[in-house]
Formats: C-alpha cells, structure tokens, sequence
C-alpha cells in the first residue's frame, strides 16, 4: 500500500477495491472474489458430498424466491462450467394465496425464461381440492403452517414424479438447518433432530432430497441476488406472523451479530448429535389411503385433507391419543400445546 | 454452580414469612379471583402457593411443595448412588439460590442420617461428611471489595448455623489452582485471562479453572464427591449454548446426573429442579443468598440463557422439554458413579448403584479430551500424533484442543499462544501430557513382550 488512501483493496485479489464485507468471513472483498468464492464453494459441497451423478434429472423447489432463484442461477451456472451434465427443470407450488403465491409465481415464470429451464408448476387445488386461502378462512391463523408444510412436501413429490425426476434439490440454506436444529431440540422431536442436519434426506423414500445451500448464509444468498441483480420475490408468506420458528429465528439474528461462525456450529452440533438407540423412533411404513410415505396408518396429508373435507379442522393437529381415521377429535393437551404448536414443521 | 435464578417469583405476591410454626402460607386473594381456596392436589387440605412461574404453579401447598422439592433431590441422589454413607461430600456453594438449595438439602439428608445414627444401638451406619467451599473470583472479574466481605460474613453464618454436623468451610481464590506451581498465581492468572478476547472464551476459560480449583480443593482436603447445584433451567442453557458452539458430540457428557471424568466426581443432585422452584423455597424458607454485582456480559452464554427464559415464559413445560430431547442423546461412560468396590461399603448400596449403572453399556468405551475444558473430543478433533513430531509443546498443545476452545480461548498466532502456554496452570498442562504418555503406554503394554531394550528413543 502506498501513502495512506482510504480506499481498501481485496484481500484476496488484492488488485481490486473492496466493496463487501463477506458475512461469513467478514473479510474485506471486490465483488468477483465474492462471486467466485460462493460459487466455488457450493461446487466443492455438490461435489465433497456426491449430491449427483452425471445423467440425474434434477428438479429444482422454485418459489420465487431469493434461495431458489440464487439456487436455479448458480446450480445451472456451475451445471455448465463443469459440465455435471445435469438435466434441470423448475418446480414450483401454486397454494393458493392471493397476493402472494401469484405474484411469486410470475417471478418463476420469468425465471424460466431467463434461465432457460423448462418449468411445472403444480397446485393445491388440483391435488387437494383445497387453497390455502380456503383453508385459512376454515380454520384461521393458528396451524395453518402445517397444513401448508405437510401439503407442500406431497406436492414436491408428485411433481418431481411427473418430471420423472431423480432428485429434488430446495434453497434450504444454513440459517434455515440451524433454525430446525434448535426448533427441533426446544420441541422434543428426536427423530426429526436426527435427520435434519443431513445434506441428503429421504433416500429411501419417493425420491431423494439435496440442500446445497446447507452450509450458505442466509445473508450471502442476499448480497449474491443483490449484486447480480437476480429477480425475486421478497415478501414474507401473508399467513405466517405467528410461526413459533419466529422465536429461532430472532434468536439466530442475535447470535450471528456476536459469533457469524455459531451458525454453522449449531450444523456441525446437529451432525454430531447421537442418539440413543433405546429411543423409541417411528416406524417408516406406507399410507393406507394413498400410498404415500408414512409412519402412521394414514400420512399426514391424508389426515389433514380428511378434516378439512369432513369440516373437523383440527383434526391431526396436537397430540392424539385417538387412532387416526377416527370420528373423535384430538385432545387438547392443555389449552397451551395447540396455541403453541409448531408451524413451518416442514418434513425433510 | 449457582443457577442464574432466571424467571424468579414473577408476581412478587410473595412476603418472606418465618417459618418457626408449620402455618400454611396462602396466597393473597387478589390473585385468586376464580375460586376462594384452591385446595393442594396432594393433600388437599391447605391451601396452594402460587405465582413462582413454572408447571407446578398453584398446584401445591407450601409443605408439599417443599416435600416434593425435597423429594426430586432425593431421588436423584438415591438412584444414581451419588452419595453412600462412608463418603465425604464437598458442595460447591456460590450463595445463588441453586447452591443454597443444594447445601440445604445435603444438611437436611446428613442431618437425618446423623439422627439414626444416634439412635441405632449398633451405630453400623457411618454418617457421610459435608464440607462447603466458596471459590473467590475476584482476581477476575473486580467484584468490590466490600460486597466481597460481606459475602463472607454471610456465607459464614450460613455455614455455622448447618450444625449439627458441623461442616468444613473453605474460602478459596480461584488463583489456588496455581497454588503448587509458583508464588505468584495472581499475576499469571490475569495474564492469561487477558490473552483471551472473546468474551464468551472468557467466561468459559473461568468455568474451566473453576473446576480445576474445586477438584483441587477436594483432593487435598479428601473430599471424594464434588455436589454442584446445577438445575434444570441451567441446564436447558447450557444445552442450546453447546449446541451453538458446535459442542454437539460432547454435550452429553456435562448434562447427566453424574460426572465421574475427573479425579472427583461431580455430582447433580438437582437436576430435576427448575430454577422457579428453586427460588420459590428460599423465598419460603428465607433462605439468604448472596449475589455479587458484575459487569454486564455480552457473551453467547448470557444470550443464551435471556433466550430460554423467554421460551419458558412463552411455556413452562419448555425447559424440561430441552432436557429430555437431550437425555436422549447417548451419554458417556464416565456419566455413572464408578463401581464401588470397597468393601467398607453396605452391600445394598452396592446393589443399588451396580442396578442403576446397567443402563449406560451402549455408551462408547474409550474418550480423548480436551485438556481445556475436558470435554470429549470428536472424530474431527482427534489429531494423528505421527504429523505432529517436531513442535513446540504449545503447538501441540494447541492441536490436541477441541475445535471450540481453538477458536474462543486460543490465540491464534504462535507467539501469543507460547505465552499462553506458559501462564497455563501445571495441572492443565500435565492433563495433556498425560494424555499422550497414557496412549504410548497402552501401545506399549501390548508389545512390551517383544521389546528388546529399555531407554528407546521415546519423548
């Protein structure tokens, strides 16, 4: 450095001028080091944890959003730079909420044309017969994250199917895991804990999940789309405000103020987790109604959609000491654990 | 040792009442608009106390509540072996209400066992000894010198008036841990304090030579039980920090009822206590406790611990439910009393404790630990010595630390970590060698038959 200039170089080209500090690093960078540093290191996990194989037909999760815009340029940037050989379709879930699922949905379609993949979108209405607007007017602001959560998962799947795709791939990044890391240890769900953290879920199931974005900060997602100038969609969901995944999240905030590292520490902790094998864990068998993946008689879904057509909305929220399928409602286990309940319970 | 007495007595409805007569306290009618009486669950004749927060608020009369109070500590103690009657107990007290509780109830059991030692004609029952030490950490963390005294005097009265038994009461710095190395502990102690930066490192660092002392206190003065009054609501903290400091694999080891890693075990009796209730009983009971003013922390611990006391007041049921998701994690081989094999021992104690350890077979069999802060190392973390000849003993040092004090407690550049290493108490540096001399020992105990001259080459 000659004389004293106020301007910083980067300190990892040092040839040109810093714009950013990176969150995860908090080093002193331009922006090529940045683009090159976040994509190299997504390539280095696809390829450290043999998320494909040359040939895979990959669906990418596409809500419009920030994670799986970001996840749709760079996943077919670097499918070509290194030529994976991928096949990469858009897949994306219309709920059914106005204001909000239409107007992502626009930015998906969009994205389709600016990335130049092919793009399925599947609805709510036409599996399920309901909206989530509708469902919201049925059974109000309370649990309906989990209707939406559990719905969405068969959607994906049945999507995938139609693509006949060999893996999922979703815009879960690491601010994500680390929240339901923690929101699984605050409710006692040990057998999700133990899943969780993976980067590949579901392999004995319909079809395989993959999170690239497992060890990327939320914040770097952000200043990636921002620089690149990436079309999303940022708003939040209308029917979220009192997700309980709101508490984690603050929590987080706070933390990555203090220690940006702690965030992948609470993923390194998830992975080290082990379980007692004394524990009792759900039995994976299959939904009796529609074959789906589930460790009860009927899957979730199918519990869910059975109150809502027989106007008993609560059913399969709580905990039931009721076999399931049948007339009774569930229990409450005191007026606190239904308020309190878990939304965005998303299975992975 | 103490717990934070996070979520006190919420709607101070409390007045501190001396308990010379067994009266009922009830609770002031304002706060009982819905019914005149609620009547104790259990024994449904007087009258509840509430307004403490926690699951069991207004479910029990004071005497019950005291009794059911009791009753978690003593369960803990009986079924985990944690104290047998030739033993000699040395209760970590920091004068938080945790502590207090602890000390109170370790009286209340010696007390009773003393009792039917007096009356049983053989007098075949030994009664276990009880002894109290306060670690002094003001070299550390400046507390005032007069709050300090004061603590003292109150500390001990409180001690003195635990008699009969008379207990043992020692007063000790922290920078005793020094105690056999040089005379100038203090300085090296502050030293070392200043290396460390980040303050979460810090107060763990303290936590770390904390357990050093008490160990150490407890050695010398024979003390073969060490009783902390870590509730549950420090638990659950303690919980999501280690989460959030990558300690998963290792969180096990610190959150059972025993800990038995050290020389002298470390023992839980309260574990199943929440911290409201804690407050609650030394409310009832007047008990004084003493809190010394620091600086206000803006560690990941403090963060930490303001999060679950907000989640518990959003549920009550919430810092139990932390607990229980990681009771399911596996823990440790060390989280069990070691088999008594004296024969001094009564045989139904001996009994009990082998029928309690049963359990714990599917834990893993051998550990490498931290020389820091003693906790398990992970996979990750364990360092092929083969790589490793020719360093400095502080770099080596430095590797074979876990990955979270490598980043919060060390320093990063060699010069300052030699300095470090040099202001390290003996004994800390003497766990690491051991560490590695115990390995080189084992492997060559298998192949000792085939050596054929002493005085190899070996370090």
């Amino acid at each position: 450095m000659e004389g004293k200039r106020s301007v910083r170089m980067c300190c990892l080209c040092n040839e040109r001028r810093a714009s950013l500090n990176r969150p995860k690093t908090l080093e002193q960078i331009c922006r090529e080091c940045f683009y090159l540093a976040f994509e190299d290191e997504i390539h280095q996990i696809i390829v450290s944890n043999r998320l494909f194989i040359r040939g895979d037909r990959v669906a990418i999760g596409a809500s419009g959003g920030k994670d799986s815009t970001v996840l749709a340029y760079v996943l077919s940037k670097l499918n070509r730079i290194h030529d994976y050989g991928l096949h990469l379709f858009l897949l994306s879930v219309d709920e059914g909420i106005t204001g909000y699922r239409d107007d992502s949905l626009e930015t998906v379609h969009r994205n389709q044309i600016q990335y130049g993949l092919p793009l399925k979108v599947v609805s709510y209405k036409d599996l399920y017969g309901w909206t989530m607007d509708e469902i919201v007017k049925l059974i109000g602001l309370k649990n309906n994250c989990t209707f939406c959560g559990v719905f969405r998962r068969q959607a994906l799947d049945r999507g995938a199917a139609f693509l006949k795709a060999d893996k999922l791939v979703t815009g879960h990044n690491a601010d994500d895991i680390a929240e339901t890391v923690l929101l699984n240890i605050l409710r006692g769900d040990i057998a999700r804990l133990s899943r969780c953290s993976s980067i590949i879920t579901g392999e004995d199931g319909p079809i395989p999940r993959c999170k690239p974005f497992k060890y990327t900060y939320e914040k770097e997602i952000v200043m990636y789309a921002y620089f690149k100038k990436l079309d999303y969609f940022s708003t939040e969901c209308i029917y979220s405000p009192n997700a309980y995944r709101g508490f984690a999240r603050e929590f987080i905030k706070d933390l990555e103020r203090i220690r940006p590292r702690a965030i992948l520490d609470i993923i390194k902790s998830g992975e080290n987790f082990r379980i007692s094998t004394t524990t009792k864990m759900p039995e994976q068998g299959t939904c009796e109604r529609c074959g789906y993946i589930s460790s009860q008689k009927w899957c979730k879904a199918c519990v869910l959609l059975d109150g809502l057509n027989r106007g008993l909305p609560k059913l399969g929220i709580g905990r039931s000491r009721v076999a399931i399928g049948c007339k009774e409602e569930n229990e409450s286990h005191g007026g606190k654990s239904i308020e309190s309940k878990q939304c965005g319970s998303l299975d992975f | 040792m103490a717990c934070n007495g996070a979520g006190g007595c919420q709607s101070g409805c409390y007045k501190d009442e001396e308990t010379t007569c067994d009266q009922p306290t009830t609770a002031p009618s304002e706060t009982d608009s819905k019914s005149s009486s609620n009547l104790c669950i259990k024994c449904k004749l007087n009258d509840v106390v509430s307004g403490y927060g926690g699951i069991d608020d207004g479910r029990f009369c004071a005497d019950c509540f005291r009794s059911n109070l009791f009753g978690k500590f003593r369960l803990a103690v009986t079924s985990n072996a944690m104290i047998s009657p030739t033993d000699k107990v040395l209760v970590a007290f920091s004068g938080g209400p945790s502590s207090r509780v602890a000390l109170q109830f370790v009286h209340d059991l010696q007390e009773r066992a003393h009792k039917n030692f007096e009356a049983s004609r053989d007098r075949s029952l030994p009664v276990f000894g009880v002894g109290v030490v306060f670690i002094d950490e003001s070299s550390v963390l400046s507390i005032p010198s007069h709050e300090m005294e004061e603590a003292v005097e109150v500390i001990n009265l409180i001690v003195s008036s635990l008699a009969p038994p008379r207990k043992e009461l020692h007063f000790v710095p922290i920078e005793t841990v020094y105690s056999s190395d040089s005379s100038d502990g203090k300085e090296r102690l502050i030293e070392l304090m200043n290396v460390v930066s980040d303050p979460t490192g810090r107060e763990d660092m303290l936590l770390s030579l904390r357990m050093v002392a008490l160990q150490k206190v407890a050695s010398e003065f024979g003390y073969n039980r060490i009783v902390l009054g870590s509730c549950i609501s420090r638990i659950a903290s303690h919980v999501i920090s280690a989460t959030v400091k990558g300690q998963g694999y290792s969180l096990p080891a610190d959150i059972q009822y025993v800990d038995a890693r050290w020389e002298i075990p470390v023992v839980l009796p309260l574990r199943d206590c929440f911290a409201q209730e804690i407050n609650m009983y030394c409310r009832l009971d007047s008990l004084k406790t003493i809190k010394l003013s620091t600086c206000p922390s803006s560690s990941i611990n403090s963060l930490v611990s303001s999060f679950v006391t907000l989640l518990q007041e959003e549920n009550p049921s919430r810092e139990s439910t932390i607990v229980r998701t990681a009771g399911k994690l596996i823990p440790f081989h060390f989280n069990r009393i070691p088999e008594i094999i004296d024969g001094n021992v009564p045989l139904a104690t001996r009994r009990r404790q082998k029928r309690y350890n049963l359990k714990s077979n599917e834990s893993v069999s051998s550990e490498s630990f931290c020389p820091l802060c003693n906790s398990p190392l992970d996979k990750s973390e364990i360092v092929d010595w083969s790589n490793h000849n020719n360093c400095r003993s502080s770099d080596t040092f430095y590797t074979s630390c876990c990955s979270s004090c490598q980043f919060q407690i060390l320093p990063s550049d060699s010069t300052s970590m030699e300095k470090f290493y040099t202001d390290l108490p003996h004994s800390m540096v003497a766990r690491a060698n051991k560490v590695n001399n115990d390995k080189l020992n084992a492997l060559r105990e298998q192949i000792q038959d085939c050596l054929l001259s002493d005085g190899e080459d070996e370090t």
